[in-house]
């Protein structure tokens, strides 16, 4: 009782103790203890390492190859899932892509060539036309165009197709398990933690799994695109439920709903913008799976450019990475304009013609160009001789970069390395893990009593016993050094953003543009510009993570409150104290958040950068994908997952301590 | 108007196909896997070729190297046609022994996986390639990170390869960096080729890499079985690893599905055999000439075409 007064009292002074106890124990640490029994506190001992990646491996051979539920075994169920994915994916596929064939393999004949890509455009356009909004109609007309122009017309259709199916059945699912988990909370209480497993778990950790259990092929590709895009579909739909003012729900009940009622005219259309943004995210998370579906035959996009850089042609792969870009931003604004417009035309009371003018319209030009398309094959298929490639810009940018400006690069990267990089790894490395773990569950503990603590422990105890606490300190090194520059970087940027409305606009389409792009596409130039190594991961890292610390900050910083802002300026600050004593301070818990998400994002890239030869936990889940290792890839892929887990509690837990101390809700 | 024509023709060509090929056991499609490098694609593209030439039905299907053995067990897919045994031998012990997946042979050719460097190291370092300068050369092949030591690239992790016990054995003042993937590999090459700046890292062949960049593998002392499983061979007596790397063949793989339902092919697969120089060649054709892979391929059917048919008699 007594340390726990003590504790809470003195936070601040306890703090800066354990901070210099930490450095301490690292620095003299492991010299002190070098020959002493007591070395194990640095290298956990092998023996006592649990096999557990080789029970989850055998687990996994059982219920593939004996696992029955008496009529039908559990391989015949998870195939019975693939091929209800399958049907209509091939359906989709054929359409816009490959056409309809007779027959099998190279004995088929084709019946019905693929909607031709002029109608495509046109109909994409109309579409837009239709949604009333005549800025997105040229924007998309222009991104189908370049698909077509810049010779990726056939692959993007591909992926299209393939977002196609898995952003329907990721949304549903999501919806369906947002709506359990609103309904019961024993089934909230249990799917909450696997969902927070689902996202943080680095994709390669299943990609065997699902590939055991699914079979070879685009479904496979399809399945782990749903579970990496599915989570904050329901996370989404359950808080907008969740928030829906009490008074709708008993207006609705007054009013004579039975249960079915209510959910659908009353809770969703309430919980419709909350719902929107869970869509939006299913959209974007399932285009960032693009690459690593095409990894096991997807296809595609993410096909182009994952050969293309084999080959070096650095042109080819910015330009495919590119259209998963611009189709990613496309369809997302489409879906976002789509399901806010969707109640003006329902009430509209005209003849059949009228108010299907567009729809038929359509079907006219698919037929029309069907006709045409075989008469002239320009209206069928864009004509390879009229393709604009990019390629040799690129590669002779990168070369120019190389041959001019290699040295300056050379030393930067030295001094960050030496005076930034190495220190941070080298205080990582050196903490023993008994230390480690206990800094971590009295953080627990202070910040979220009991059982934040118990979390935190148990999370970092089975590190331990699985032997890869080495590895976990690399990756925390690693992703640290990573976060700390993309905060430097990107709050600044944020700031600026949120005081100035055009620098808003810019950094929002630059941050888009890096969420979206496959990072394989600049990881390539990246390597050849700072060679292989830590420095390379990290940059690489940076990249990718910035945008959330970019986002939360603008958003922080342009929803302070107005009144607290003119109460400041009638109290005669200027613009800097406005900004360091009011805007800054109230935006914190947002920037906070930011933060977390930031390192969400790192702890995520990780993995791609295990392709450039990082030692962390990534390469440990990268090492078991090739070697095809169950076990031993869900193991470490629950490392990576439990990290981000205890960052992700113990910062919100101390956003909310933050928000409590400056009077937020 | 058009659809019907289409359709009339679509069925007697595949009246004629059925009656040109009642010959072969079945008229599935035989899936053969694709995977990320343009060798890869022309060895299983003249299989496919030669197979369809002796009527058997076709598939190429995208797989990842490894994660294919599930597929090639379960009978999803049929043929993988190149799997290295310097890389791929783990997976091969894995999976062969249950006798679901097969081993058909060797496809002739012979992978090399070495210390490889650019032909301009030599102005710097002239008693290249005897592995036996390395240690006077070491400085020369540094960077600020690892000087004095000399810096090697070496393959993945997952590729293996020993490259950190022979450094060791060898007693070399060299430091072993791993790259992640081989398009990290050869994007430092490239790199590194622009400036003409100090290179040394693994290359293997039949790749584009050695057609494109002028250099040559370094001479270690010949692999032998012994070298990497007995301490006391070679120079030094207390270490194993103390020689190159293995040349290994590349092996053909099959589910063992193919040889049970169409025995023909699975012979047809078994007698496939090609050389490392006529691959190097295919493949700088299509990688730097920048030549379609179809043509390659059928090229090569056009001046082969009394090997390939002893293979389907």
């Amino acid at each position: 009782m007594n340390k726990k007064t003590f504790f809470f009292s003195q936070q601040k002074n306890i703090f800066i103790i354990f901070v210099f106890l930490t450095a301490f124990i690292s620095i003299y640490g492991k010299s002190f203890l070098k020959n002493s029994d007591l070395f194990w506190a640095f290298k956990y001992p092998k023996n006592f390492i649990i096999p557990l990646k080789t029970y989850i491996s055998s687990f996994m051979k059982w219920l593939v190859e004996s696992a029955n539920f008496g009529l039908f075994t559990f391989k015949e169920l998870t195939r019975a899932i693939s091929w209800c994915i399958e049907i209509p994916y091939k359906f989709v596929l054929s359409l816009i892509a490959k056409g309809f064939y007779q027959g099998q393999g190279s004995q088929a004949v084709l019946l019905l060539s693929p909607i031709s890509w002029m109608a495509i455009v046109i109909i994409m356009t109309i579409i837009a036309i239709k949604l009333n909004d005549i800025k997105l109609a040229v924007l998309t007309f222009f991104s189908f165009l370049y698909l077509a122009v810049f010779g990726q017309w056939e692959s993007s259709m591909v992926t299209i197709a393939s977002i196609f199916i898995a952003v329907p059945f990721g949304v549903l699912i999501g919806l369906i398990t947002g709506i359990i988990s609103y309904k019961n909370q024993t089934a909230h209480k249990i799917i909450s933690p696997i969902l927070n497993l689902m996202q943080t778990m680095p994709v390669f950790a299943y990609l065997v799994p699902v590939l055991v259990l699914f079979g070879f092929g685009p479904v496979s590709a399809l399945i782990a695109t749903i579970i990496y895009a599915l989570p904050p579909m329901v996370h989404t739909s359950y808080l907008g439920l969740k928030s829906i003012d009490p008074f709708i729900i008993e207006a609705g009940r007054m009013s004579g709903c039975n249960n079915r009622q209510l959910l659908w005219k009353v809770e969703i259309p309430s919980a419709l913008s909350s719902i929107k943004v869970g869509i939006n995210q299913v959209i974007m998370l399932s285009f960032n799976m693009v690459i690593i579906a095409s990894m096991i035959g997807a296809g595609g996009l993410g096909y182009d450019v994952l050969t293309s850089l084999r080959k070096l042609d650095i042109g080819g792969g910015v330009e495919a990475g590119l259209a998963i870009v611009i189709i990613a931003i496309v369809l997302d604004r489409m879906s976002f304009v789509f399901i806010g417009s969707q109640k003006i035309y329902k009430n509209k009371k005209m003849n059949f013609f009228i108010r299907n003018i567009y729809f038929i319209l359509m079907i006219c030009l698919i037929l029309i160009t069907y006709i045409g398309g075989s008469f002239f094959s320009i209206i069928q298929s864009y004509p390879s001789t009229f393709f604009i490639s990019t390629s040799e810009f690129w590669e002779k940018s990168i070369k120019h970069i190389n041959i001019n400006y290699y040295d300056q690069l050379e030393i930067t990267k030295f001094y960050i390395l030496k005076f930034f990089m190495l220190p941070i790894k080298k205080f990582f490395l050196s903490i023993p893990w008994p230390w480690f773990v206990l800094v971590f569950t009295l953080l627990g503990w202070h910040y979220g009593k009991f059982k934040l603590a118990i979390l935190n422990f148990s999370l970092l105890s089975f590190i331990v016993v699985n032997g890869l606490w080495m590895k976990a300190m690399v990756t925390i090194y690693l992703c640290g050094a990573s976060v700390i520059l993309a905060c430097l970087i990107g709050i600044p940027l944020g700031i600026w953003g949120g005081l100035n409305q055009r620098a808003n606009r810019i950094l929002l389409s630059i941050t888009d543009t890096l969420q979206t792009l496959p990072s394989f596409v600049y990881l390539i130039p990246v390597v050849m510009l700072f060679r292989v190594g830590d420095f390379t991961a990290m940059l690489a890292v940076i990249l990718y993570s910035l945008a959330p610390a970019v986002k939360y900050t603008i958003h922080g910083i342009k929803n302070v409150n107005q009144e607290v802002i003119d109460a400041g300026i009638a109290n005669g600050c200027n613009k800097r104290q406005l900004l360091f004593k009011i805007r800054l301070p109230l935006a914190l818990p947002e920037i906070l958040l930011g933060i977390n998400q930031t390192i969400m994002l790192a702890l995520s890239m990780l993995v791609i950068t295990a392709l450039v030869g990082t030692r962390e936990l990534g390469q440990e889940v990268y090492i078991a994908l090739t070697k095809a290792d169950i076990g031993r890839g869900l193991v470490a892929g629950l490392c990576v997952a439990f990290i981000a887990i205890i960052a992700d509690n113990t910062i919100k837990s101390a956003s909310k301590r933050l928000k409590n101390k400056y009077g937020f809700i | 108007m058009t659809l019907f024509k289409k359709l009339i023709a679509g069925l007697s060509i595949s009246f004629f196909l059925i009656s040109n090929t009642s010959a072969v056991e079945s008229q599935d499609p035989i899936k053969l896997t694709l995977h990320d490098w343009t060798g890869q694609h022309i060895t299983t593209n003249i299989m496919a070729e030669v197979l369809k030439e002796a009527g058997y039905n076709i598939e190429l299907i995208q797989a990842d190297y490894i994660a294919q053995f599930a597929g090639l067990q379960t009978g999803d897919l049929h043929v993988a046609m190149e799997m290295w045994e310097t890389t791929g031998r783990d997976a091969i012990d894995e999976y062969t022994p249950d006798g679901r997946v097969v081993n058909v042979g060797s496809t002739g050719m012979d992978a090399i996986e070495e210390w490889w460097y650019p032909s301009y190291m030599k102005d710097v370092c002239p008693g290249l390639p005897n592995w036996e300068v390395l240690n006077e050369c070491a400085e020369a092949f540094s960077t600020m990170e690892t000087a004095p030591m000399g810096r090697y690239l070496g393959g993945p992790v997952t590729w293996g390869g020993f490259d950190d016990e022979r450094v060791e054995a060898l007693g070399l003042d060299w430091e072993v960096i791993h790259a992640g993937t081989d398009a990290a590999l050869f994007a430092e090459l490239e790199s590194a080729y622009q400036r003409k700046d100090p290179i040394m890292l693994w290359v293997y062949a039949p790749h584009w890499a050695p057609s494109k960049f002028d250099g040559e593998f370094v001479d270690f002392p010949a692999y032998t079985t012994e070298c990497y499983t007995d301490p006391s061979w070679g120079i030094n007596p207390d270490s194993a690893y103390d020689c190159g790397k293995p040349r290994g063949p590349i092996w053909k793989i099959a589910s063992s599905q193919l040889k049970d339902k169409w025995p023909g092919a699975y012979d047809a697969v078994e007698a496939f055999n090609i050389s490392n120089d006529e691959m190097g060649k295919m493949v700088a054709e299509v990688d730097l000439d920048g030549k379609a892979l179809e043509d390659v391929v059928s090229n090569w059917m056009s001046s082969n075409s009394s090997r390939w048919q002893s293979w389907i008699k």
